[in-house]
């Protein structure tokens, strides 16, 4: 269940207390895609955040870091679940790591953090889920946060699959038009065409869902603590609500027989 | 001391006289505790609590926090990912934090517009607000810095805006500038000082705390009425009051309770709901964002600094009358801070001799205007500085000072005062009969 909605750039300045991006007068396009991790209950998925691993690792790894991700995390239950073993053969088959000890290169180990990349001047993906917001509605008071999130992982999305398939070169540089990026034209070449990375499950690998496990593997990257959060939250509302009931009704009572006299002394 | 007359702690077994004699520490405790409290007080008077609250959670998480945080320009943005990552609960002590900061200027604003309404700041209660004026400048300052430290592309902006403000100080300004920042731009020794003063202002606001407590517990709370606290005998003051504990403590913590349920589905479910994303990319001296917004506690005054450019006329003549030393920049640092000013000084601008709106027919008006104009300021400080907003930011503006500089005074003169209740007891009495006897009538479930 996909709802459209188009995000003018007037509107993502509206009112905004936290996140907006200008985008000159380009109108800018956020679908609102669902994801399991919405709303106060929300949860991630394993296998999504694991497919979102792999096309991260075979795709997106190339230009982008994630440096502020240490890889052991990629076995936290709350995130991919990865089983530590899986865990220590992925670091070793995909990244060298500087090891200042030896004066070379090693292959990277569970407790070192992703590459951080520079090479392409890419920007940082750790917590490109967080610094987007893809939408701050209603009227721009973001109140809608509680129920869908900034929209970071919706934006992520929208980008991956909003290339319209236009490009112009400007001072030397060619640019992609994309529905969904400020000011329309990107500077990234499509990173997907679909069918880019085959899942041992057979799960489809279209763009739009691999745009969408990406996505939300770059939410978990950007808020790794995102379920231990929302079940602290829990648990304090839960709480706090109890202890409100109780004093208001310690406090009924306290006053109970002060308002008794009041009413007495002024009837009478 | 000219306090409500009360009963004072006794001390009865030989260890609480043998103290008592040498320090009388459980006795300012008791008095303190005890202190008679106007029984009218109504919700609005819950926010002192709520303050205490927010203050001693952000001095206690703000601890915690800084034992894993880096004040560095290199390693403050990483150390903060630290802490949401590897740190044992330290995503929820920095979403507290983050969080606590909106929550207290949630309740200080409340708190000052409850003090503007029913008229605390007014005589004897000078003393009280003008350190209430204090804390909250102190808060400002406190917050505006706690921004900077986690070192994101908002903070470092924000922090290059704002220190920025006082380059525009005649004369000084440019030295005063590189005092402040520690150098040419704001770089590292800036985040330093900024940590060094974020750490040190909230025990500063904590010693003005319990001045702002001690001068009200002297001249004794207001209450929605204005009316005093009837003083000339022990019986008769506590026809009009109840002691603070229990019956105003559980009050407030049932209040605080209550608040804090919200507060913790804010940090539990949407906890980057009053920050802005830009704050999650690294500080970039070389990226300016499209769009710089302080956080929204500061908007309004925001707005405000932002209203007098140098096409309005009444900056065009200082800037005539001062032979230039005043120019569109500094008018606007001048109004921003003038606009706090006023405020301070509302006891002295306000010629009215009833303390509470309740009783201040056209004041009444006048005030929910000034509470309308604030939050019209806050949209406008989120707003680019453009057409219309520029005007609506000029007229919200006036407004602001015509109601402290203008209204205030004036309405003194021509207002005709409502009758005031002769005692509280009389407001309290009258005010549960007067629900007690519809209750009976009233069936409280709505109907279907």
């Amino acid at each position: 269940m996909i709802r459209k909605f188009t995000l003018s750039a007037l509107t993502a300045l509206t009112l905004t207390t936290g996140g907006a991006f200008a985008a000159g007068a380009y109108d800018t396009h956020i679908e609102d895609f669902d994801f399991s991790f919405e709303g106060p209950f929300g949860t991630y998925d394993q296998n999504q955040l694991q497919r979102g691993l792999k096309i991260y690792t075979q795709v997106c790894s190339a230009c982008h870091g994630l440096r502020y991700v240490p890889i052991r995390t990629l076995s936290s239950e709350d995130g991919p679940g990865m089983p530590e073993d899986q865990v220590r053969a992925y670091a070793e088959q995909n990244f060298e790591v500087f090891d200042e000890e030896l004066d070379d290169f090693r292959p990277a180990r569970p407790v070192d953090h992703f590459p951080h990349v520079t090479s392409a001047g890419a920007p940082d993906l750790s917590l490109m889920a967080k610094a987007r917001a893809g939408f701050h509605g209603p009227y721009g008071l973001g109140i809608n946060q509680f129920f869908k999130g900034m929209g970071g992982a919706e934006y992520i999305a929208s980008l991956l699959s909003g290339y319209t398939g236009e490009e112009k070169e400007e001072a030397g540089a060619i640019l992609y038009e994309n529905k969904a990026f400020p000011g329309g034209w990107i500077s990234m070449a499509p990173p997907l065409y679909g069918d880019d990375v085959e899942f041992d499950d057979g799960h489809e690998a279209t763009i739009e869902s691999q745009s969408k496990d990406v996505a939300a593997f770059l939410m978990w990257t950007a808020e790794p603590k995102l379920m231990a959060r929302k079940e602290a939250g829990f648990v304090g509302v839960l709480f706090l609500t109890v202890l409100s009931v109780l004093l208001y009704l310690t406090n009924k009572r306290l006053w109970a027989p002060v308002k008794r006299r009041a009413k007495e002394n002024n009837d009478s | 001391m000219s306090g409500i007359p009360h009963d004072h702690y006794e001390p009865k077994t030989g260890g609480e006289k043998w103290l008592h004699k040498r320090l009388p520490v459980v006795g300012l405790l008791y008095d303190t505790l005890m202190i008679p409290t106007p029984k009218n007080l109504n919700w609005m008077w819950i926010w002192g609590i709520v303050l205490t609250f927010c203050l001693a959670l952000q001095i206690i998480t703000g601890i915690v926090l800084v034992m894993h945080y880096t004040p560095h320009v290199d390693y403050a943005f990483a150390s903060v990912e630290h802490i949401m990552r590897n740190v044992n609960g330290g995503a929820m002590l920095r979403y507290l934090h983050m969080n606590g900061a909106s929550l207290f200027f949630v309740a200080v604003y409340a708190h000052i517009f409850r003090g503007l309404y029913y008229g605390s700041y007014k005589a004897p209660r000078e003393v009280t607000w003008i350190i209430g004026m204090l804390i909250y400048l102190c808060m400002m300052g406190t917050a505006f810095m706690g921004y900077v430290l986690p070192w994101g592309q908002m903070s470092f902006w924000g922090a290059t805006v704002i220190t920025g403000l006082f380059g525009a100080i005649p004369f000084v300004g440019d030295s005063l500038l590189t005092w402040l920042q520690g150098g040419p731009a704001v770089d590292n020794a800036t985040l330093n000082r900024f940590f060094s003063l974020h750490y040190l202002l909230p025990f500063v606001i904590a010693g003005l705390v319990v001045v702002h407590i001690w001068a009200f517990h002297t001249t004794g709370n207001n209450n929605p009425t204005g009316v005093e606290v009837r003083r000339t005998s022990k019986a008769e003051a506590e026809k009009d009051t109840l002691p603070f504990w229990p019956y105003f403590v559980i009050k407030d913590l049932f209040a605080l309770a209550v608040i804090l349920a919200v507060f913790f589905a804010i940090v539990g479910f949407m906890p980057n709901y009053l920050g802005h994303p830009d704050n999650y990319i690294e500080a970039n001296p070389l990226v300016t964002p499209t769009h710089i917004v302080p956080e929204w506690y500061f908007l309004p005054f925001y707005a405000i600094l932002r209203a007098f450019t140098s096409e309005v006329w009444i900056v065009i003549a200082a800037n005539f009358l001062t032979g230039g030393i005043i120019d569109a920049k500094f008018f606007g640092v001048i109004a921003m801070f003038g606009a706090i000013v006023v405020m301070a000084l509302a006891p002295w601008l306000d010629t009215s001799s009833v303390r509470s709106a309740r009783y201040r027919p056209m004041l009444k008006w006048w005030f929910w205007l000034l509470v309308i104009d604030f939050f019209v300021l806050m949209w406008l400080g989120a707003m680019p500085a453009e057409e219309p907003y520029a005007t609506f930011s000029l007229i919200a503006s006036a407004y602001w000072f015509a109601y402290f500089l203008v209204i205030l005074p004036l309405m003194g003169v021509i207002e005709k005062p409502l009758p005031q209740p002769a005692t509280i007891e009389e407001d309290f009495n009258a005010h549960y009969s007067k629900t007690g006897g519809t209750k009976t009538v009233v069936d409280p479930t709505p109907a279907e």
